[in-house]
C-alpha cells in the first residue's frame, strides 16, 4: 500500500526470511528494514533489561534473591510450552491445546506416580503427548487442515479426557510423599535448570540442525520448501509432536512441584504461550523466530507480572491480564509496522 | 442433492464433500432431533424447548457475527470477553434505567469490535493475534470495571428480557430470530453482503477492484462486537447476576464451531446464515442429548471436538472451486 518503501523482494513473493545485506553500501531501504529486523528480534530482550533496571533502581524488594528465585522458579515448567509453541509457529502453525495437555500431563504423571513409581509418571505422559501431537500432525500436515481448528478439538478433546481420568474430576491423584518423582519439581533451581537446559537443547534443534533450518524454510514458503524438496510433511507433523510433549512434560514436572495432578489448571496458558513467543519477536505468519527471542519474551510477561502483584496488588490478576493484552496489542502492531517494508498481502 | 444416486456419491467424493458441506448440517440437525425424540420422549415438551432456546439464543447471536467475520477470512476471539464486559458494566449503569445501561454495553462492544477491525483493516496483524490480545485485555478490563466476583441484578426489565416469553418462546430467542432476518438481508440482499464475501473471496483482488475494504473490515468487526455485548445483556438477565470472571468464557468457540459446522467455511469467501443458525442448534442439541442421558461432560466434549474436526474436513475447499 504505501509505495514510497522500498523492498528487498519483489511484490509477488511470499514473506520469506531476511535476505542477508550485501557487501555494498546499503540503500536507505535495507538500513531500514535491517533496523527493523534488529528490533522484532531484539526488541523485547531491550525492553527486558530497560523494565529490570527501572524497577530494580525504584524497588527495594524487586532485585532481591528471594523475589528473583520466586520469577524463575514459580512458573518455570508453564515456560516449556512456549518452546514448544516457538516451534509450531516458526512453521506458521499454532497450537491451542498446550493448557488442556499441560493438565492432562499432569494428572497422568500423579497417577503414574501414586500407582506405578517414578518410570510410569514420567513415561505415561510423553507417550500420551506425543500420540496426541501426532494426531495433531497428521491432522494438519496430511489431511491440510487448519492448525486453529485442529488444535482447539484437541484442546477440547484433551480436557475431555483428563475429566474421564479423574471421573469428571471426583479423582485427586497425590504423588506419594517419599516419591524419587517429587524431587524433580522441589526447590527453585531443579526446575529453573530443567527448563533451562532443554530450552538450550532447542535452541541448538532450531539454529544448528537440518531440522531447524527446514521449519524457518516452510514457515517463510511452504511452497517453496516443498518443490525445493524438503520433508515438509514429516516436519509439520514432529513440530506437533514435539510441542504436545513439551506441554505434557511440563505438566508431570509440575504435577512432581505440586504433589498432585491439579484437573482445574492450565485454563488459557496456550494464550500466554502465544504472547510470550510474540513478544520475542517470532513471526505469527511463520519462518522467523527465535528460542532466545521466547526466552525474553517469558521473562518479560513474568517480570510485568511481578511488578503487578508487588505494586498494584489491589487490582489483582484483572490488572494483568489487562496490561498484558495491551502490551501484546502494541508488540503486535510494532511488528505490523515495522513489517511494513515487505510486501501488502 | 436427492438426484445423486448413492454410488455417485461414492464415486464423486468431492461432489459428495460439498454437497455435505452445504445441505449436511440441515441432515444432521434431522436425524440428531429424531433421535433426541425417540430416546425421550419428553424432548418435545414445551419446557424443554424453552429451555433449549435460551441456551442457545445468545450463542448464536454471537455466532452470526462471527459468521460475518469468517467470511472475510478473520475470526474474531474477543467476543467471549466482550460478553464479559458487557455484564460488567450493565449493572454499574442500571441505576440510569435499562436503554441508558445497554447502550453503554452496546457502545463498549462497538469501540472493542471497531479496535479489531481497525488493527485488522489498517495494519498487517493477522485477525487471530489481533482479536487474543483484545480477549486477553478485555476481559482483564471487566473484571478490572466490577471486580471478579459474581454481583446479582435485580432490574425487573433485564430480568423480564432475559428469562419472559412471547407467545410461548422466549423472547431472547424472538430477538436472535430478527437478528438472524437481519443478517441474512445483509448478507444475501444488500451491495455490503456482495462486497463481504468479495473480500473474504480474495481481499488483494477486492482491493484492486476499488471494493471499500477497509470498511467492510471495520463494519463487520463492529457488527461481531455489538452482538456480543447484545448476548452478553441477555446471559446476564437470564441468570439475574454478572460475573465477568466466568460468563462468556469459551463463547468464542462455541459460536466458531456453530459457524463452521453450518457450513461457512473458514477460507472466508462464503456466508451460510441459516447454516449458523441450524449449527448453533446442533451443537445446543448435542450436549443437550448427551447430558440428559448421563452421558459424561468429559465424553461430550470429545464427541464435540470431534465434530468439529469432521465439520472442518468436509468445508475444506478441494481442488476445483
Amino acid at each position: 500500500m504505501s509505495p514510497t518503501v522500498l523492498t528487498s523482494a519483489p511484490p509477488d513473493q511470499e514473506p520469506g526470511p531476511r535476505r542477508t545485506p550485501r557487501a555494498t553500501t546499503p540503500t536507505g531501504g535495507e538500513r531500514r528494514e535491517r533496523l527493523a529486523a534488529q528490533v522484532q528480534r531484539r526488541g523485547a530482550l531491550v525492553v527486558l533489561v530497560l523494565v529490570a533496571v527501572v524497577a530494580s533502581s525504584v524497588s527495594a524488594t524487586f532485585p532481591t534473591w528471594s523475589n528473583l528465585s520466586a520469577i524463575l522458579g514459580n512458573n518455570a515448567f508453564v515456560w516449556l510450552l512456549a518452546l514448544g509453541m516457538t516451534f509450531v509457529i516458526i512453521t506458521g502453525g499454532i497450537d491451542l491445546s498446550v493448557g488442556s495437555m499441560y493438565a492432562l500431563g499432569g494428572v497422568l504423571a500423579a497417577y503414574g506416580a501414586q500407582t506405578q513409581g517414578t518410570w510410569l509418571a514420567i513415561l505415561l505422559p510423553l507417550a500420551v503427548g506425543a500420540a496426541w501431537g501426532a494426531v495433531h500432525g497428521l491432522l494438519v500436515a496430511r489431511a491440510g487442515m487448519a492448525p486453529f481448528i485442529v488444535t482447539l478439538a484437541g484442546l477440547l478433546g484433551a480436557r475431555g479426557l483428563l475429566q474421564l481420568v479423574t471421573s469428571e474430576g471426583a479423582t485427586t491423584y497425590l504423588v506419594p510423599a517419599g516419591s524419587a518423582f517429587r524431587s524433580l519439581g522441589a526447590g527453585t533451581w531443579t526446575p529453573v535448570l530443567i527448563v533451562a537446559v532443554l530450552f538450550g537443547l532447542g535452541a541448538v534443534l532450531l539454529t544448528r540442525t537440518r531440522f531447524g533450518a527446514d521449519l524457518t524454510a516452510i514457515g517463510g514458503n511452504e511452497n517453496a520448501a516443498r518443490l525445493m524438496g524438503l520433508p515438509v510433511v514429516r516436519s509439520k507433523l514432529l513440530v506437533y509432536v514435539l510441542s504436545a510433549t513439551l506441554a505434557a512434560a511440563a505438566g508431570a514436572l509440575g504435577s512432581a512441584r505440586l504433589g498432585s495432578g491439579v484437573t482445574t489448571i492450565g485454563i488459557g496458558y496456550e494464550l500466554t504461550a502465544i504472547a510470550s513467543v510474540v513478544i520475542g519477536g517470532t513471526l505469527l505468519t511463520g519462518g522467523s523466530g527465535s528460542v532466545g527471542g521466547t526466552v525474553s519474551g517469558v521473562l518479560l510477561l513474568a517480570v510485568i507480572h511481578n511488578l503487578i502483584d508487588q505494586y498494584a496488588s489491589q487490582y489483582g490478576s484483572a490488572f494483568t491480564d489487562t496490561v498484558n493484552g495491551g502490551f501484546l496489542a502494541l508488540v503486535v502492531l510494532a511488528q505490523a509496522l515495522l513489517d511494513r517494508g515487505r510486501q501488502e498481502e | 442433492m436427492t438426484a445423486l444416486g448413492f454410488a455417485d456419491i461414492v464415486r464423486d467424493r468431492d461432489r459428495s464433500l460439498r454437497l455435505l458441506q452445504s445441505y449436511g448440517v440441515y441432515a444432521a440437525l434431522v436425524v440428531l432431533f429424531a433421535v433426541s425424540v425417540a430416546l425421550d420422549t419428553g424432548f418435545l415438551s414445551a419446557g424443554n424447548i424453552r429451555i433449549q432456546l435460551f441456551q442457545v439464543a445468545p450463542t448464536l447471536l454471537v455466532a452470526l457475527g462471527m459468521a460475518l467475520v469468517i467470511g472475510t477470512e478473520g475470526i474474531d476471539l474477543s467476543v467471549g470477553a466482550v460478553i464479559a464486559l458487557s455484564a460488567a458494566v450493565i449493572p454499574l449503569y442500571l441505576g440510569w434505567g435499562l436503554p441508558v445501561a445497554l447502550l453503554v454495553a452496546l457502545a463498549l462492544g462497538a469501540v472493542s469490535g471497531l479496535a479489531a477491525g481497525a488493527m485488522v483493516a489498517f495494519t498487517r496483524v493477522q485477525p487471530i493475534v489481533a482479536t487474543l490480545a483484545l480477549m486477553i485485555g478485555v476481559r482483564g478490563l471487566a473484571e478490572l470495571v466490577n471486580g471478579s466476583s459474581a454481583k446479582p441484578v435485580t432490574d425487573s426489565a433485564l430480568l423480564s428480557l432475559g428469562a419472559d416469553g412471547f407467545a410461548g418462546v422466549p423472547l431472547m430467542a424472538w430477538l436472535a430470530a430478527v437478528c438472524v432476518a437481519l443478517t441474512g438481508v445483509l448478507v444475501h440482499r444488500t451491495t455490503f453482503g456482495r462486497q463481504l464475501v468479495a473480500v473474504g473471496d480474495n481481499r488483494r483482488a477486492g482491493r484492486l477492484a476499488g471494493l471499500p475494504v477497509r470498511r467492510v473490515l471495520l463494519t463487520v468487526y463492529l457488527l461481531s462486537g455489538v452482538l456480543a455485548a447484545l448476548a452478553g445483556a441477555l446471559i446476564v438477565g437470564h441468570g439475574a447476576e454478572a460475573d465477568p470472571a466466568n460468563q462468556g468464557l469459551n463463547m468464542e468457540l462455541d459460536a466458531i464451531t456453530a459457524v463452521v459446522v453450518g457450513g461457512t467455511p473458514l477460507t472466508g469467501g462464503r456466508v451460510r446464515v441459516l447454516g449458523t443458525v441450524a449449527g448453533a442448534l446442533f451443537m445446543q442439541l448435542i450436549s443437550a442429548v448427551l447430558t440428559q442421558h448421563n452421558v459424561h461432560t468429559s465424553v461430550t466434549q470429545i464427541v464435540e471436538a470431534a465434530i468439529i474436526c469432521f465439520a472442518v474436513y468436509a468445508s475444506q475447499e478441494r481442488g476445483t472451486r
